[in-house]
């Protein structure tokens, strides 16, 4: 659950969550399309290192720490299957290579949670349809979207609600084999179905009754405005970009055993 | 018996929700407990059946810490009602629904029987054993949710403001069947904003602040003290107010039941007209 935590969205003031979020959107697409590049250890060292700024001077560094812990439980299995595999194909002689090569997997997956955390952490689910709508997807699909965002955190909650009400009358999640703990999920899976349901339909009339869809122009109290801020990112993305094309390109990445043999 | 010892409790995302908070409850005692939304009631009593484990301090249930017994064990001693029904309700018929709790703890088939058709009796549920919960209304889903906890019997019954959404009668059963309860000695907690139900049933009151217990006594004299409810938001019964009102014409301050109140009434009435 902690993984997810660390994608929930806070209201803090900072230069980043100011952002025009298709700006930081690019930003994160470009981050990935350059991880996938690289499959060596110092460039996405590099790519890493890249993030962390970012992060301080959005001032969710406490947040974004716990969602790589987060990914943790994930990069060691993505770690130890490249490290098992590649020890198989290639035999011990190569050792050090095969550790270069796991721990550089591991950290290309680190940076995609890294850079998707920080667009997470710093676009208000409102900004993030505003975007969307400015991107000519259709009203419909730009509010359900919204609302399914808006309403995670109530899932969550409700969700540990009815875990304690079913504990409450003797319900063990950790017992049984395999199949018996998927099991045990059902008391829990049930009620939280039937209550998003009801509630949706619940939603469905509070809109109606506010006379949702009534016009076909609509208008927005905030409109999305590229800013001075917006275009400096863009820039730093697109130089970060032509960089990286160029030395993948034309310049031999030295392994980090090579460098220090 | 429970007993809380100097219990602290911090929720992960950091609000302290309880502040030291000492108390015992014995065996057999029927406890409101009051004050306004957040000042941690039902953070207290998740406590009881081990839901929640305090961050400092201890709660004893008959004398075993809440930190070393699972909330599975507890709960065949401590039964918890939560507020809303329908967080717990999911299966496909009343009758396994009750027999759900029992199942977990591993009663015999013809004994997990013979319970569930007691708790249905005594819940009035008798003609739904084959309906489906979610087809019920509101405040019979919430006697489905009270039958399935009673039906295994627990020593101690904690009862989540159980008058939400209840009419006059459904309370007045309510009512009825706590006194029922309390004559079998069952120790009875219950949450609750409901000061005349609290009122009308007259048990002991603990009154809960930000976090801390600001008041513990009976409802008699806890609920007739505008000065320390005002703290926990909550104004006196009606009957007190009016009591409270005419003080000055020498009537008793500490009135809060109906018919007390209507002999006291009369009494100064003839009084009057002698």
């Amino acid at each position: 659950m902690s993984m997810f935590e660390g994608l929930k969205f806070r209201r803090v003031s900072s230069p980043i969550h100011d952002l025009d979020p298709r700006v930081k959107f690019l930003y994160v697409i470009i981050m990935f399309a350059i991880a996938v590049m690289y499959m060596e250890l110092i460039p996405l060292i590099m790519l890493f290192l890249i993030q962390l700024p970012l992060v301080m001077v959005a001032k969710v560094t406490k947040q974004w720490i716990k969602s790589m812990r987060g990914a943790a439980f994930l990069a060691s299995i993505i770690f130890f299957t490249n490290f098992i595999f590649s020890y198989l194909y290639r035999g011990q002689q190569e050792l050090p290579f095969i550790l270069e090569y796991s721990m550089a997997m591991t950290l290309r997956f680190i940076v995609l949670v890294g850079s998707f955390s920080i667009f997470f952490l710093t676009t208000s689910p409102d900004h993030l349809g505003l975007a969307l709508e400015k991107s000519h997807v259709p009203y419909e699909f730009c509010f359900a979207f919204t609302t399914a965002v808006r309403f995670v955190p109530v899932l969550a909650e409700e969700a540990q609600t009815i875990m304690d009400a079913q504990k409450a009358r003797g319900l063990e999640l950790e017992k049984g084999n395999f199949l018996k703990r998927i099991r045990n999920y059902i008391p829990i899976l049930i009620p939280l179905i039937v209550n998003a349901i009801r509630r949706s339909l619940e939603l469905a009339e509070a809109m109606e009754s506010r006379a949702w869809g009534a016009t076909k122009n609509r208008t927005n109290l905030y409109e999305l405005k590229l800013r001075m801020g917006d275009y400096t990112l863009i820039l730093l993305t697109i130089i970060i970009l032509i960089l990286a094309i160029y030395v993948r390109l034309y310049v031999p990445i030295p392994r980090i055993t090579e460098i220090f043999p | 018996m429970i007993e809380v010892k100097d219990l602290y409790f911090t929720y992960p995302n950091g609000v302290e929700a309880l502040k030291g908070i000492s108390l015992n409850i014995s065996d057999g005692e029927f406890v409101a407990i009051m004050g306004q939304n957040g000042a941690g009631k039902t953070t207290l009593v998740k406590h009881f059946n081990g839901l929640l484990k305090p961050s400092e301090g201890k709660v004893l249930i008959d004398g075993a810490d809440t930190k070393d017994v699972s909330v599975a064990t507890l709960a065949r001693k401590v039964g918890f009602v939560f507020q809303n029904p329908d967080h717990q309700l999911f299966c496909e018929t009343v009758e396994e629904e009750i027999a759900f709790a029992l199942r977990n703890f591993g009663f015999k088939e013809n004994v997990i029987k013979r319970r569930v058709t007691w708790a249905l009796n005594l819940l009035g549920l008798k003609n739904y054993r084959k309906t489906s919960p979610f087809m019920l209304s509101g405040g019979e889903r919430k006697r489905v949710a009270l039958a399935s906890i009673l039906a295994w019997n627990p020593k101690i019954l904690i009862l989540d403001e159980p008058t939400i959404g209840q009419d006059y009668n459904q309370k007045e059963k309510l009512r009825q069947f706590i006194l029922q309860m309390k004559a079998q000695k069952k120790t009875i907690v219950i949450v609750t904003h409901d000061v005349e139900f609290v009122a009308e049933c007259n048990p002991r009151v603990i009154l809960m602040s930000e976090g801390k217990i600001v008041a513990d006594g009976e409802a008699r004299k806890i609920l007739t003290s505008p000065g320390i409810l005002e703290k926990a938001s909550i104004i006196p019964p009606e009957i007190s107010r009016i009591f409270l009102e005419l003080s000055d014409f020498g009537f008793p301050t500490n009135v809060i039941d109906v018919y007390e109140a209507g002999g006291i009434i009369l009494d100064f009435w003839e009084a009057k007209n002698r």
